[in-house]
Parts: C-alpha cells; sequence; structure tokens
C-alpha cells in the first residue's frame, strides 16, 4: 500500500518538524515527510486542509482487561477504541488474570494482538510474581517474550528490601522499572484525596503523603541500584518537585501523569461521582496546576490516556465499593491538543509528549514522522468539534468522567503499519 | 346574591340562641368547646367566652388527617392540635367557621376520636353555604348562604372578625 | 452536581433527606416545627395520625442499630404506615451488587419510602438516585458521611432548650473524623445561624479542613468548653485504639472525657447531648450522663417526632406535581 497525505500540517517533535507539506507512505514505512517525491505513485491519496499529521501516539498505559476480565473489555474492543484515537502503541500493565508475570500470558496477548492487527501492544512484565511483593520474576524469559518493562501495578511493594532486591535484578536487563508511587498504610482504606471534599463527603481520604514518602523511597533505592525507572501517573505538587530534584540530580528517572490529572480536580468527586474515582486520586486544583507546569518544563516526560474500562456495575454503588479508574482512550487526543489553546503550550510539546518521548521511555521505534520509521500516524482535525456522549464511546467501557464535555478537535484517521485503520474524513 | 356586608357577631348570637335550643333539647350539660384550626379556632373562642364555659378551649388541627395528602402534602404551617382535658364521654361541640364539602369536619372527628371516644358530638358552623361532598350537616348554622362554585367565603380574624365573599372569574 | 442537590426537586421541595447541607434555614425550620406538631401525638390515647395510610416504608438496614430503626419504625408506624423492616449483612465482596439487587427487589414490592443505614459515604445518595421518582429515601446514616435525621433531632432538642440558634455557643467533643453526626450537626447549626461552633479533639479525630465547613478547632477540653451552650459528646469507637489513632481509653478519658469538673468551665446552664450508645467513662463520665444538664434521653424521644416531620414532608410531594396552593 503506497499512500500520500497531501497538504497536512506535519508535526514531528522527534525532527522539531512543524510545517505544511505532504506525506509519503510505502510498504509500512514512511518515506518522506515535508519533502516532495518525484515520481511517487500512489494507491491512496488523502487531501487536508492544512489539518495535523502526527506521530501515532504511544499511550503509556491502557488496560484492555484481556486476559481475565473480558466482562469490561477485550484486546479487540480495546484496540478499536485506540485506532480511533490515534493511539498506534500502548503499553499495557501486567494487571491481568492471570498475571502478565511469566512469556505464556505475553505471548497470548501477542496472539491477540496479531490476529486484530490495529494498535500495537507492549505489555509491562510484573516485577513480582502474582503481583504479590514477594518473589521476583523472571526478567530474562520476560524481556525475551516482548516486555518492555517491569512493574508491580497496582499493588505497591511494602517490603522496602524487595523493592530493593527488584531495581538490582531489574538493572542487569536493561528494563525500566514503572512504579505506581503509594505507601500503602498510609493510604490505608482511602478513597479520595484527603482535603476539604473528603471531610465533607465523609470518605476516606488518600494524603499526599502516600504518594510522596513512596517517591522519596523509591528515589532513595534509584541513587543506590542504578535502575531506570519511570514514575507513573504523578498526581501532586510536591511529586513533581521530587521527581524534578531527582532528574536535576541525573538519576534516570522519567514521569507520566495520566489526561484525567490534567483537568478534573478533587471538586469532581462532590456528589459521589463514582466516574471521577481515579487511583491515584484526583488531588487540587494547586496539585493540578502544578502538573501542568511539570509537563512544562519536562519533568512530567508523557501524558498517557490511564485508559480503564469497565462494566457498568463497577461503578454503579456507594462510592468506596465502586472500581477506580476512567475510560478515557478517546479523550486523550482532543483534550492534549486543547492544552495549546487554553494554557498556552506549544502544540509540539504536547504531541512530543504523546508520541517521541513516550516511545523513547520504553524504547521502541515510534513516535516520529522520519525517514522510514514504521508508519503510524493519526490526523487531527481541530476545525471538528463534538460532544462526549459515553454512551457511544467505542471502548467497551463507558465509565468517562467527561460526559457531555464539548471536545475541540478529533482524530479523522489512523495509520498504523502504513495501513488505512480508521478513517472518518 | 348575598350581599358582602356580613355582621359577623349577629351570626355568632344566632350560633349562641341555636347552641341554646340545641343542648336544652337533647339535655347535653357541661359540653367542651372544640374549634378548628384557624377560623374555627376564632369563632369558638368567643361562643367560649359567651358560655364562660369552665374548661379551656381545644383547638383542632386536622392537617395530619386530610383526605388530599398524597396529592398536595403537608400544609405549610402546622400548629399542634392541643386538647387539654380528656373528651373521653364527654359532649363535644365542635366548631368551625365555613360548612363546605363536609371533607375537613371527617378529618377533625378522626383526629378527635384519637384523642378518645366521645359521648356526642354536635356541630355549628357560623355560615353553612351548601355544597357537601360527605353525608356531613350542621347541628347550628349563623346562617346559610346559597352559593356559586366560583364563590368563596373567607374568615378573616381574629379581631375583628369579618366575612368575605370572593368570586372567581 | 453537588452531593446534596438530588434531594430537591424542581420547586425546591424536600424529596429525599440524605444530609442537613445546602438545605436552607426554612427547609430546617419547618422540619422543627413539623415535629413541633407531632410530638404531641405520643401523648394520646391513640398515637397515631392517618397520614401514611396505606404506604410502605422499608427500613433497609446494612448495618445493625436497633435503636434508630426502631424510632423510624415507629414513626412510620404512628404516621399509619406499614413498616418492613430488613438488615442486610453485608459481605465483603458483592456490597454494590447486593444492593442493587435489594433495591429493585423492594421496588417490584411497591414500596414507597426507603430508610437507609449503610457502612458507606455516599450510600443513601447512590440508592436516591436508582429508585423510581415516586420512591423516596431518607438517609438513616452513611459511613462517616451524614446522619440528618440525629442532627434535626439535636436541632430540636437545642430549640426546645434554647429557642435563639444565633447567640449559641456550641462544642461537638470526640471523633470528628469517623462521626457522621458530627459533619451533619455542623451544617445544620450553621444553616441555622450558630456563630460560635467548636470541635474538640486531638488532632488524629480531627479531619482535614474541618474549618472549611465553618468551625473552630480545639484540641484542649477546657479552653474549648469554655462558655459553651450546648455540649455534643460523640461516641469513641474502641477500634480507634487498636489502629493506633490513639494510646487507650484511659488517657482519652482523662485527657477528653466530659466529668462534672470539666463541665463547670461551660455555661452554668449549658446542656449535655449524645447522639448514643454512651461508654460511660471513656468519652463521658455517668455522673454527667445522668445528671441534671443531661438532656440525652429527651434526645431519644424527640427522634420519633422528627423522623415523622421528615417522612410525611417527603412522602406530601408527589412526582412532577405544582406547588401546594395556600
Amino acid at each position: 500500500m503506497r499512500i500520500v497525505i497531501r497538504n497536512g500540517r506535519l508535526v514531528c517533535p522527534a525532527q522539531q518538524l512543524d510545517e505544511l507539506g505532504d506525506l509519503y507512505i510505502a510498504d509500512g514505512r514512511i518515506v518522506a515527510a515535508g519533502k516532495a517525491v518525484d515520481g511517487f505513485t500512489a494507491d491512496l491519496e488523502i487531501a487536508l486542509e492544512g489539518q495535523f499529521v502526527c506521530p501515532g501516539i504511544v499511550d503509556l498505559s491502557v488496560h484492555t482487561r484481556e486476559p481475565g476480565f473480558e466482562h469490561k473489555a477485550t484486546i479487540a474492543s480495546e484496540t478499536e477504541a485506540a485506532v480511533r484515537a490515534g493511539v498506534t502503541s500502548m503499553v499495557c500493565p501486567p494487571t491481568t488474570r492471570p498475571v502478565t508475570d511469566n512469556p505464556s500470558v505475553v505471548e497470548l496477548i501477542h496472539q491477540r494482538q496479531t490476529r486484530l492487527d490495529k494498535t500495537r501492544i507492549y505489555p509491562l512484565g510484573a516485577l513480582t510474581k502474582g503481583l504479590e511483593g514477594r518473589q521476583l520474576t523472571e526478567v530474562a524469559a520476560l524481556r525475551q517474550a516482548g516486555c518492555v518493562g517491569l512493574s508491580n501495578a497496582d499493588n505497591p511493594i511494602t517490603d522496602t528490601e524487595v523493592l530493593r532486591r527488584a531495581f538490582e535484578y531489574a538493572v542487569g536487563f536493561d528494563l525500566p522499572v514503572f512504579i505506581h508511587p503509594e505507601d500503602s498504610y498510609l493510604r490505608n482504606r482511602g478513597v479520595m484525596h484527603e482535603g476539604k471534599i473528603s471531610t465533607r463527603l465523609g470518605l476516606p481520604g488518600i494524603p499526599e503523603t502516600a504518594e510522596t514518602i513512596a517517591i522519596s523511597r523509591a528515589l532513595l533505592l534509584i541513587e543506590q541500584t542504578g535502575v531506570r525507572a519511570h514514575f507513573c501517573r504523578l498526581s501532586c505538587a510536591r511529586s513533581v518537585e521530587l521527581v524534578a530534584a531527582a532528574k536535576q540530580q541525573g538519576l534516570p528517572v522519567s514521569a507520566d501523569t495520566g489526561i484525567c490529572y490534567l483537568y478534573l480536580t478533587e471538586m469532581n468527586v462532590d456528589g459521589f461521582n463514582s466516574q471521577c474515582h481515579l487511583w491515584p486520586p484526583l488531588r487540587t486544583d494547586r496539585d493540578r496546576q502544578a502538573l501542568l507546569e511539570g509537563l512544562r518544563s519536562g519533568v512530567i516526560d508523557a501524558v498517557c490516556s490511564d485508559h480503564q474500562p469497565h462494566d457498568e456495575d463497577a461503578k454503579a454503588a456507594p462510592f468506596s465499593s465502586t472500581e477506580p479508574g476512567a475510560s478515557t482512550l478517546e479523550v486523550l487526543a482532543p483534550l492534549a491538543f486543547s492544552l495549546a489553546s487554553t494554557r498556552g503550550f506549544k502544540l509540539e510539546h504536547i504531541i512530543g509528549a504523546l508520541t517521541c518521548r513516550p516511545a523513547s521511555i520504553i524504547g521502541i521505534n515510534a513516535g516520529t514522522l522520519a525517514e522510514s520509521a514504521p508508519a503510524d500516524l493519526f490526523i487531527f482535525d481541530e476545525g471538528s468539534q463534538w460532544t462526549v456522549n459515553a454512551e457511544k464511546l467505542a471502548s467497551a467501557g463507558k465509565n468517562t468522567p467527561f460526559d457531555n464535555w464539548e471536545m475541540g478537535g478529533k482524530v479523522t484517521c489512523t495509520i498504523i503499519d502504513g495501513k488505512v485503520m480508521f478513517r472518518d474524513l | 346574591m348575598p350581599e358582602n356586608n356580613i355582621d359577623v357577631q349577629q351570626l355568632i348570637r344566632n350560633m349562641k340562641a341555636g347552641l341554646d335550643q340545641y343542648l336544652q333539647e337533647h339535655n347535653r350539660k357541661n359540653p367542651l368547646f372544640i374549634g378548628i384550626h384557624t377560623g374555627g379556632v376564632w369563632v369558638a373562642q368567643q361562643l367560649h367566652n359567651l358560655y364562660c364555659a369552665s374548661l379551656p378551649l381545644g383547638k383542632l388541627n386536622i392537617a395530619f388527617y386530610r383526605d388530599d395528602f398524597s396529592r398536595i402534602g403537608l400544609h405549610p404551617r402546622v400548629t399542634p392540635s392541643s386538647l387539654p382535658f380528656d373528651v373521653s364521654d364527654r359532649h363535644v361541640i365542635l366548631i368551625d367557621d365555613v360548612l363546605f364539602t363536609g371533607r375537613t369536619v371527617r378529618a377533625a372527628m378522626n383526629e378527635l376520636f384519637d384523642y378518645g371516644r366521645a359521648a356526642s358530638i354536635c356541630l355549628a358552623v357560623l355560615v353553612d353555604r351548601g355544597g357537601r361532598e360527605l353525608p356531613i350537616q350542621a347541628d347550628v348554622a349563623g346562617k346559610h348562604l346559597d352559593l356559586e362554585a366560583n364563590q368563596h367565603v373567607k374568615l378573616s380574624g381574629p379581631e375583628p372578625l369579618a366575612l368575605e365573599i370572593t368570586t372567581a372569574e | 452536581m453537588t452531593s446534596h442537590s438530588i434531594q430537591l426537586d424542581q420547586h425546591g421541595r424536600l424529596i429525599h433527606f440524605l444530609t442537613t447541607e445546602g438545605l436552607s434555614r426554612q427547609i430546617l425550620t419547618s422540619i422543627l416545627d413539623y415535629a413541633e406538631s407531632f410530638a404531641g401525638v405520643g401523648g394520646r390515647a391513640i398515637k397515631k395520625v392517618p397520614l401514611l395510610r396505606g404506604k410502605t416504608v422499608a427500613n433497609l438496614f446494612f448495618e445493625s442499630s436497633t435503636r434508630t430503626r426502631t424510632t423510624f419504625e415507629l414513626a412510620a408506624k404512628r404516621l399509619s404506615a406499614d413498616v418492613l423492616n430488613i438488615n442486610i449483612a453485608m459481605s465483603a465482596t458483592s456490597k454494590g451488587e447486593a444492593l442493587q439487587d435489594t433495591l429493585h427487589t423492594l421496588e417490584a414490592m411497591h414500596c414507597d419510602l426507603f430508610v437507609v443505614r449503610h457502612g458507606n459515604s455516599g450510600a443513601a445518595h447512590f440508592i436516591a438516585g436508582q429508585v423510581a421518582d415516586n420512591v423516596r429515601v431518607i438517609n438513616a446514616g452513611d459511613g462517616r458521611h451524614a446522619h440528618p435525621t440525629q442532627a434535626m433531632l439535636d436541632m430540636f432538642t437545642i430549640r426546645r432548650h434554647k429557642p435563639d440558634f444565633e447567640s449559641l455557643r456550641i462544642a461537638i467533643v470526640g471523633d470528628i473524623a469517623h462521626s457522621r453526626v458530627a459533619r451533619s450537626n455542623i451544617h445544620a447549626l450553621n444553616t441555622l445561624g450558630v456563630s460560635d461552633i467548636r470541635v474538640i479533639a486531638p488532632k488524629a479525630l480531627i479531619p482535614e479542613d474541618v474549618e472549611s465547613l465553618g468551625v473552630q478547632v480545639f484540641h484542649d477540653l477546657n479552653e474549648g468548653l469554655r462558655d459553651v451552650d450546648v455540649i455534643t459528646m460523640l461516641r469513641l469507637q474502641r477500634e480507634r485504639i487498636s489502629n493506633a489513632v490513639l494510646p487507650s481509653e484511659e488517657e482519652y478519658f482523662q485527657c477528653y472525657g466530659l466529668t462534672e469538673a470539666r463541665l463547670s468551665v461551660a455555661s452554668p446552664d449549658a446542656i449535655v447531648m449524645h447522639p448514643g450508645p454512651i461508654n460511660r467513662g471513656i468519652e463521658i463520665d455517668s455522673q454527667v450522663a445522668d445528671g441534671e444538664r443531661s438532656v440525652i434521653l429527651q434526645q431519644v424521644s424527640h427522634g420519633i417526632a422528627i423522623r415523622m416531620a421528615v417522612m410525611a414532608m417527603v412522602m406530601g410531594v408527589a412526582p412532577g406535581d405544582g406547588m401546594v396552593g395556600e
């Protein structure tokens, strides 16, 4: 398949490219971006009027729920939602059932993905067996099977000695460790940010220190072991400061946050809104501002969807009994692009946080429109407004906190490996 | 058509005369006076004074006994009923300002029976305007008025008592 | 959308009673006024009024509480309603599902009013969002969030002794962090115009940013009780000690237990309240609990009138109808 995209605004932060021009694709690879190619014969020509053409989004956290939780979502439903969202590569946490702690689960995921042939999936392997925080996993085998990193996901390792050993072991395989920083003792049974709103609603709170103490502990062990570490879903201002200091010090760390944390705060939980039951919890507006600043300054390298589709029952209960997480794939691009117009971000910087920077964290050749790179990209039309309707989401999870929000722009075409996966032009 | 200038004091005197006769004919001694909120209490107070009754005046608020509760809810303000005596085996004079459908009186009697079993109840009203929807009649009435359905009688008070008849368009 | 807007209809009338937060002074006052009217019913030969004849009230208790359940039951019966008592033991795994199933089953039985007690904050609110238009919900306590009928019976008790709310100084002493009674009382007191509300407890029992609810924080009992007119003592759960929040009951009583001696710094005619059940010798001395300042038993009997008032108010609003005339 040979494709030419004419007259797009080509934005590729990896190459500091932002210009109007044509993009040529052949045999699954980018032939040229911006430069004319003489004598190129295309099977398909897509004519644009200056819409954005960007490298495909590399999403650092998408829960497909498969294997194990197919009543919530499947690899089929979520890769379909992903292509509609411009996401061409996604990292899946090891919280499957069985846990992704051995190569056979990784193989199973890859088989499903290969058959469906949509968004590329990069699983994270479990840092400890069964995510139980006691016994180390066979990292060589996991890496061999295709894991791009290790993580204990939402089961923070409480035993500091185990954490140290896990870090040390990972060093030998040059795999980054993805850390969800949380001190589970301080979290206790908390379900939302500990502050004004939790006090009013009488919901058990999660103090900021549950996150910052875990980050501090991890940073000292990172310093000691030299492991490459990635902090997932920073939620508060102090965390940004800690990571900034660590980077300043030259530690091999990176960090991301979820799109929800850049738009929502504890206030959105008011009314016991279970759609805003997230983990880590939504915090104060001051924290949100600090996360935005952290993103601007580069302390926060990447923004991900942290997509967590749920079945209806998971959110239909008194707040504490509901499951945390939001279905966010399809709002990731429009909400991220809007940061440019509403918060004065450089568009190139935002796109970098969605593409080349996450790609480099997991060490894959993606997130760029460079010549001969895999032709993974999406077209984004800023002029196309739409309103989120939870029921109409492509994801099997209808649990969005953004129902009825106006989106200023949409993904109109997604190409993966040189093939048009989705087109709504 | 009835005139709008009604002498309420005359009606009260009519009620007194009617009651005297009724009590004598039925041989009722030492009756209890109970007025229905709000207008009925005003009228009852005046009769109570005229009779120099020994026991205090009883006041009944039928808000909790209305048959239209499930349609229109609680009355915005409910002054509690106060019956500072035992009604069991006593003769009761139940007093209201205007007798219309009879529903208020029915509710009042229901409430009265929740306080005890009266020996008898006599109904005395200032104005009987007809239009009954229930088999309830006044034993004593200060005045009978024949009003159209769109006409409304309202007693204002307590001092002075005045009756006003209005016609809805 | 806030936690309280669901309890009013489009005309601003009370259709569910979930929290005292966000209700107008007028609504709170009419609850108290109606309760005054209902208070007399208990003293009559027939302790019943026919307001809710033919209606079915389901007491849905996911957390057991004999006392609260009994007063709701009595209140419903005095309004002539039929009462179903349903005690649901919660299994840790299927809370959400059990709750929805139970609701649908009861709706199929044509219950008109759910009185809900649940261990999770927001449970009554969740149920109110689930039921059909013509079904009403009263919160009989949800987690740490709210216990609005308890708050209103406390207001009723206070008003009977001290009718002028605006001039009052009120102290709430004890486990504020885990107390739905404290939260509901604070909202109601603020709305009724009390300007001096104090919470007194060790730091671990004071929730984050509690000042934002409109209270002053004291860690010293003697200082906090100075010149107060009303003292509400909260029950201390034993698990606060097993969970390392506090060292011992003895030390708690020494520092925060209400004794005759401590009471002496309060206003000479201060009243002492407690939502019950009382831990004698832990948060309050028997001498005080049974003393002449104590209005604890009055609170219990006022609870019935308050619950009658709230039931009558929410059941008196038909779905979709207009405003009442008069």
